[in-house]
């Protein structure tokens, strides 16, 4: 009995510690894993089939446990999401989403707000690769956006307090803040990569974006083998536009983030081929952030890539960067080879069979 | 049309009446014509034939110049050389305001009332001091405040002859410049939580709303994209949007649309064609402003102006005071030279306007003097005298 409870208490520390401020990757290794699937609309299905293809081409150890997140009409007449989810995520800790649509209007909660919120999820991040074969103006692009994504601009805080004159209040708190800097010296590190540069505004908003940058300062600090760089938000749109490739590791606000990680998608190509992780204390979720492209839907002429390469951070994220690897290069060998491309990449196949090619140059890998 | 307004006096000269109200916001949007016409209508018309002043200035203009900090003098110096050997009729004010050399700045008072007096200025770039020293608001803000500058804006143009990503781009940004994020309200309410106020008000976006159109009419251009981000901020930019909509109506030979900031900067890098008009409220104009700027070449080369009623100062497109470079003789005066064209063509001054402009972009367009921003390894005071070789007097 006294040892159970020692193992227990030990454990329930052990655990603590790894999700202090985000989930090990260590704790995940060993057995076939469970991952939480949300399909998503429109074409989310058909890509979300394609993944699990390549996923399963590629031996990964991984369940899927698909759910539905229509919202349903609950006893009180409000339509609210199910909650299968929520119990779906609290068991796997990981998710893939596809995209939803958004219903404008519709009264009920948005599923990203809820399952932000349900599991604390404080960093999206987002790397942005340029893909060979794929060409835009902007060649090498090769950078990561970490976006705090708990408050800032989007802290939901506003008040008309005349007619005519609204208040929208931006809330920057040093938790928050040194969380996702941490969170971004870690990424860094454990993806190799040199250089954490924060994103700010600290000339005009002085004393929350100051906080900001402090919180980064702060934990650049400890973290000296990582390079630590700082920049004005419009000196960065500036030098990104003029030379995207000094650029490595970038991190910050919410707003900024969200207007600098779409900049940077459209560097290399826009959402279709950009994936999107959401790293939180208690879990992540890894979606395509691109529409449901519902004129395509069911047509079998989607381009998974964004989902498929989210797959993949989510495949690193639970250790399994052996699989994860070979999926990349699998896919990125059929883009640049350029035979067998989706409609929006410039080719003339079908989801299935720029999906079956990958399928194949998976098993090629072994 | 005296007829006309006669008719509508008579008919409402009784206030508190609807009618009277028409009738004073019809008065309103013709003043603001009438005004802004004096300040733009030769925006676009750099192309029609300028030979000779019409008539001669009797005397020299005064005009307020700020060098600002970082190359700010060295470029002004460039402008002033170039002046000078177009033998334009102006004579400059010059004002140091700093608030890195704080000791040797002028105050706020004596900057505001040359601008007041000269009613035009061409102003360097005040970078603002990192630490914080209890002011919230920095010097930039006050000046815009005082003055009411209420409008920015700034016209991307592909230079002739310089190739970046993307060419042939023609599109104008105009941005709120006193509200919104650059409030300058902060505050801490418990430890380590802070709250920084956007304020955005009915009157200043109807009024740069107004601004953004009467701009397109005069300009010729057909079309006026709102940027905001209403969907998260929903009453203060969702305010913003519904004043841009009801000033929209007034105008229906402009096309109307709106855009969600994120979704902009996206098409800004891959399809920048798409723009004409763009309006914003003040940070995401500053990010925008930044990021067309790099489109067409970098901070160097985009001229920039800001607006109130009845002062105009003109100044780089995308504010960089760019001090790694002071005194290396590096920095490209392009986009300095260019807004000093913008305001002789606001005084009038078509002529001289017309003579440096044609000689700047012969320059460019040559491309054999360049500076190290455009490619090329010429110096300041090179590209400065190349272009002052190539005005053809």
């Amino acid at each position: 009995m006294a040892g159970r409870v020692v193992r227990r208490l030990l454990q329930s520390i052990s655990s603590e510690l790894n999700c202090k401020y985000y989930t090990s990757s260590r704790k995940f290794s060993g057995s076939r894993q469970l991952v939480t699937l949300i399909p998503g609309d429109g074409i989310g299905p058909e890509i979300s089939a394609a993944v699990q293809k390549i996923c399963d081409a590629a031996e990964a150890p991984v369940d899927w446990d698909p759910v539905d997140v229509t919202p349903v009409k609950g006893p009180d007449g409000k339509f609210r999401l199910p909650q299968k989810i929520f119990d779906s995520m609290k068991k796997t800790k990981v998710g893939l989403k596809g995209p939803l649509e958004t219903p404008v209007g519709k009264g009920h909660q948005s599923l990203n707000l809820a399952l932000r919120k349900a599991f604390n999820l404080y960093a999206n991040v987002r790397p942005c690769k340029s893909i060979e074969g794929y060409q835009t103006p902007y060649p090498n692009v090769d950078l990561v956006t970490i976006r705090e994504n708990t408050e800032g601009e989007y802290s939901g805080i506003e008040h008309l307090i005349v007619d005519g004159v609204v208040q929208s209040i931006k809330l920057i708190t040093e938790p928050a803040s040194l969380r996702v800097a941490e969170y971004a010296f870690k990424y860094a590190r454990d993806n190799k990569r040199s250089t954490v540069t924060a994103v700010h505004k600290a000339n005009i908003m002085r004393m929350s974006d100051g906080l900001f940058l402090k919180c980064c300062r702060q934990v650049a600090e400890k973290n000296k083998d990582i390079r630590f760089r700082e920049m004005y938000l419009d000196t960065l749109c500036l030098n990104m536009v003029l030379d995207p490739t000094e650029f490595d590791v970038l991190v910050m606000p919410n707003l900024y983030g969200d207007i600098l990680s779409d900049l940077c998608a459209g560097l290399v190509g826009g959402l279709g081929v950009t994936p999107s992780g959401n790293i939180g204390e208690d879990g992540a979720i890894f979606e395509s952030v691109h529409g449901t492209a519902p004129d395509i839907a069911g047509q079998d002429k989607a381009n998974p890539t964004a989902l498929l390469l989210s797959a993949v951070m989510m495949l690193r994220y639970m250790g399994l960067g052996d699989h994860a690897r070979r999926i990349e290069t699998a896919a990125l060998q059929t883009i640049k080879e350029g035979k067998i491309l989706t409609g929006d990449l410039g080719g003339k196949a079908k989801c299935s069979e720029f999906t079956q090619e990958i399928c194949r140059k998976v098993k090629e890998l072994e | 049309m005296a007829n006309m307004a006669t008719s509508m006096i008579t008919k409402c000269l009784r206030p508190g009446t609807k009618s009277f109200r028409d009738f004073c916001a019809f008065v309103q949007v013709k003043n603001s014509l009438v005004s802004g016409r004096q300040f733009h209508n030769t925006g676009a018309g750099s192309g029609h034939a300028v030979t000779d002043p019409v008539a001669k200035p009797v005397g020299k203009q005064v005009v307020t110049l700020i060098p600002g900090d970082g190359v700010g003098p060295e470029l002004m110096a460039s402008v002033q050389e170039v002046y000078k050997a177009a033998m334009v009729p102006i004579e400059f004010e010059e004002i140091f305001v700093s608030e890195v050399h704080s000791a040797q700045s002028a105050n706020l008072q004596t900057l505001v009332e040359s601008f007041r007096r000269n009613g035009v200025g061409l102003k360097g770039i005040i970078s603002t001091p990192h630490h914080l020293k209890g002011e919230l608001q920095t010097f930039n803000m006050l000046i815009r405040k005082e003055l009411d500058l209420f409008a920015n804006m700034v016209h991307i143009k592909s230079l002739p002859g310089f190739k970046t990503r993307h060419n042939n781009l023609d599109f104008v940004i105009i941005r709120e410049q006193i509200e919104g994020e650059y409030s300058a309200l902060e505050h801490e309410s418990v430890k380590g939580v802070i709250e920084s106020l956007k304020i955005i008000t009915r009157e200043r976006s109807e009024k740069i709303a107004k601004f953004a159109f009467d701009y397109a009419l005069r300009n010729k251009r057909k079309k006026v994209t709102a940027v905001h981000k209403a969907n998260i901020m929903k009453l203060g930019d969702g305010l913003f949007l519904k004043c841009c909509e009801e000033v929209a109506q007034l105008y229906p030979k402009i096309k109307y649309e709106t855009m969600i900031i994120d979704n902009c900067c996206m098409q800004l890098v891959s399809k920048p064609h798409q723009f004409d008009v763009m309006v914003m409220p003040n940070l995401y104009g500053n990010i925008v402003d930044n990021l067309a700027a790099g489109l067409v070449g970098g901070a160097g080369v985009v001229p920039g102006e800001s607006c109130s009623h009845d002062v105009a100062v003109f100044e780089q497109g995308a504010r960089h005071a760019f001090a790694e470079a002071v005194g290396k003789n590096i920095a490209n005066p392009t986009g300095v030279i260019l807004s000093s064209c913008n305001l002789l063509r606001h005084i009038h001054l078509d002529y001289h306007c017309k003579l440096i402009e044609d000689a700047l972009f012969k320059v460019i367009k040559d491309g054999k003097v360049r500076t190290k921003d455009m490619g090329g390894y010429a110096t300041t005071m090179e590209f400065t005298s190349a272009v002052i070789d190539n005005l053809n007097t």
